[in-house]
């Protein structure tokens, strides 16, 4: 069967080629360097939505993947990259970057003067939603940002009026902690602390005596949960000093129930998490394409609609040009504001070339559930959640 | 009603953690001070020699637990101790006798010592990290309250919660029956006696026949005995991570230190001012004033002299104005 699929697919290519017009699309991740155990799956995610455009049929354009290594850390060498695969390479559009770091040095020096169209499967970071990028800058990954107003309408829907703040005193830990207070103190709730806990102490009591001072409905714990999040928590209880706790997602594990005990049940939260019928999806085409990957690996699902947003919007366009399809980009994700677009799931790419092609709206959904705001972020799904008996009970997904 | 929520706040944040801290502390300085006392050299392997001991409690926990022995409410760290420190004590007999012994015959300088012992404590945290590794380790078990923060508020009506941890009692009481036995045995036992007579005079004890290997053995033992106690009681009231116990020989030398090199007494007294002074630095007062001053008195602040993230540097501080100004520590030792 498989062997089967790898013929008709290498048929599709070759007769691609003879007919239709080569697009090349770059994958600029870090294949090298702190998340290159992640980004084997990106990439092969990225790759089956190009074959599978290609393999429709469907498309005036036959796609080639060119891969660039972005190192995720290191600026210089992913502006090199980047540079190579424009120049060199002529491609019209690149997946990635991927770290926050890198995708914001590569937008600026490189996506910017070349005007070449970027999504990011990864970059989460709150400053690429301000940067500047001539409407060239989308990303299929939710800011972090995303997560503080998604926790602030929680507390306000439970009619939480102020909080006390701790957070891991890490880059993570001190922008999701803002994200919430901002997001908090806008919605009319008051934070009475915001204060910084160190990973990696034996005792919390200490910071836990300053957060009691400072008093609140409940305690949101922006930290991790096998480190200071955990401990927080247990002195907190220990003290009598907070009974109720909200937990953004990294302090989501079976761990934690497990450590603390009853004491957690009434607390909630919300992690990222898609409910998309398109990550069940994905994941089955990833253990049978012709490169086995695992869908389930984290920006995996972002990396397919990352490519598969960019070839859409190319044949929505009629254009390989950038500064013509990336108008089209948004219309895409989103479909018309009144929801009649056909939604778009993984394996479907060729059904959507189809509609695209009788001049019918798509509302391309994919594997993460793919909605862009503001300046072409996704929205993000998030799963609300409250402990009850030591289990992390959905309560519904936002 | 206002002044007893200001008083239970206290005990609850400050009075009860800082008694128990005090205690482990105080042992932990205890050590410090005999192995000061009688070898004449600061011992910097006394944190990780802490860490070893507790290790194997650990260990010793496990497999009572595995086998459904437990202490009831009590913790089975408890009935694991005199193995652990059975351990301990060999190490520690071990090392003097692989390292100590030499440089002792060598009539090395003390300095020299204190190197040595630097060394020995990168080796033993080594070890202990290869035994049982360097994430966090949890072996607290029993009832975790002696008195639950719930049922006092239910029971008394007031708006302050008061905790008393299982672990905090333990600390306390154990620490208490330590000090009463090693004063005891240095006060009323012969070889307590020598013990004294070694450190406050060396060679006047030698020509008196008291047998210095003898002397040394049983300091070692008492200063193993010591270490795995306060690192245990340390571990079970807070937690086990290796590089928490390295980091925790700043607060038991300052505390060694304000007491007093080489004077029990004082090292008990030291632990004390310690672990008081961290808290009472680093606490923020906004509740308790809350509770005794009119609202209208207090801004928004929170009254904390310095953040909790400082905790270490307050020890510090201490250490370096107690040696500017009194050197000799509150009890006058060496």
């Amino acid at each position: 069967m498989k062997k089967l699929l790898l013929a008709v697919s290498a048929c599709a290519l070759t007769v691609g080629a003879a007919s239709a017009e080569d697009v090349k699309l770059g994958i600029l991740i870090g294949f090298t360097g702190p998340i290159e155990s992640l980004t084997k799956h990106m990439a092969a995610a990225a790759e089956l939505a190009m074959s599978e455009v290609n393999a429709s049929g469907k498309s005036p354009y036959t796609f080639v993947p060119v891969r660039g290594d972005s190192t995720c850390t290191d600026a210089a060498a992913a502006t090199a990259a980047a540079e190579r695969m424009i120049t060199a390479e002529g491609v019209k559009g690149i997946i990635g970057a991927d770290c926050s770091g890198v995708t914001r040095a590569v937008l600026t020096n490189v996506a910017m003067p070349n005007g070449i169209v970027m999504v990011s499967p990864s970059a989460t970071s709150p400053a690429l939603s301000a940067d500047p990028d001539n409407g060239l800058f989308f990303r299929t990954a939710p800011s972090d940002a995303r997560e503080g107003e998604v926790m602030a309408d929680i507390l306000t829907e439970k009619g939480v009026k102020s909080i006390a703040l701790t957070y891991s005193n890490s880059d993570y830990g001190k922008g999701l902690a803002e994200a919430i207070a901002a997001a908090f103190t806008a919605k009319g709730g008051t934070v009475t602390i915001n204060a910084a806990h160190d990973d990696g102490k034996a005792d919390y009591s200490a910071e836990v005596a300053a957060l009691a001072a400072a008093g609140g409905d409940l305690l949101v714990v922006a930290g991790y949960l096998d480190q200071g999040g955990k401990g927080i928590i247990q002195a907190s209880l220990d003290s009598g000093a907070f009974s109720t706790f909200g937990l953004p997602g990294g302090m989501v594990g079976d761990s934690l129930p497990a450590a603390i005990g009853p004491g957690l049940d009434g607390s909630y939260g919300q992690v990222a998490q898609s409910d998309s019928p398109g990550a069940a999806i994905l994941t089955e085409m990833g253990k049978t394409s012709a490169a086995p990957f695992d869908a389930t690996s984290p920006y995996s699902m972002e990396s397919y609609d990352g490519a598969a947003l960019i070839m859409l919007a190319m044949v929505a366009a009629g254009s390989t040009d950038p500064n013509v399809y990336k108008d089209k980009i948004m219309d895409i994700a989103n479909g018309p504001a009144d929801g009649s677009g056909t939604k778009i799931l993984p394996g479907e790419l060729g059904k959507a070339l189809e509609l695209i092609a009788a001049g019918k709206a798509v509302d391309y959904d994919g594997a993460s559930g793919v909605t862009l705001i503001g300046p072409g972020e996704s929205a993000g799904r998030y799963k609300e959640f409250e402990i009850k008996g030591g289990k992390y009970e959905t309560v519904k997904f936002r | 009603m206002d002044f007893l929520n200001a008083l239970v706040a206290f005990s609850n944040f400050i009075l009860i953690p800082g008694l128990a801290y005090g205690s482990q502390l105080a042992l932990g300085a205890l050590g410090v001070t005999l192995i000061f006392g009688v070898l004449r050299f600061s011992n910097f392997a006394h944190g990780d020699t802490m860490a070893f001991g507790t290790a194997f409690v650990i260990l010793f926990t496990w497999w009572f637990q595995s086998m459904g022995i437990t202490g009831g409410p009590l913790p089975t760290a408890l009935l694991a101790l005199p193995f652990g420190i059975a351990v301990t004590i060999a190490m520690v007999l071990g090392t003097d006798r692989v390292v100590y012994r030499f440089y002792r015959r060598q009539r090395a300088k003390p300095i020299i010592l204190v190197i040595v012992s630097a060394g020995v404590m990168f080796v033993m945290n080594g070890l202990v990290r290869m035994i049982i590794g360097t994430s966090e380790k949890n072996f607290t078990d029993g009832s975790r309250f002696l008195l639950d923060p719930k049922t006092f508020r239910d029971a008394t009506g007031l708006a302050e919660p008061l905790a008393i941890k299982t672990t905090q009692a333990v600390s306390v009481v154990v620490a208490v029956v330590c000090v009463a036995l090693l004063f005891w045995f240095l006060q009323k036992t012969r070889t307590g006696k020598s013990m004294r007579a070694y450190s406050d005079n060396e060679d006047l004890a030698l020509l008196s026949g008291i047998n210095p290997d003898r002397v040394v053995m049983v300091t070692w033992m008492i200063a193993g005995a010591l270490a795995c106690i306060a690192g245990t009681l340390y571990g079970l009231d807070k937690s086990f991570r290796v590089f928490v116990y390295f980091g925790l020989l700043l607060p038991i030398f300052a505390a060694a230190i304000v007491g007093g090199l080489g004077s029990p007494l004082g090292a008990i007294v030291g632990g004390y001012v310690i672990a008081f002074s961290e808290l009472i630095v680093t606490s923020a007062w906004r509740k308790i004033l809350g509770y005794l001053a009119p609202p209208d008195w207090l801004g928004p602040g929170l009254y904390q002299a310095l953040s909790t993230d400082y905790k270490v540097a307050v020890s510090f501080v201490i250490l370096i104005v107690v040696l500017l100004f009194r050197p000799q520590g509150i009890f006058g030792g060496k």
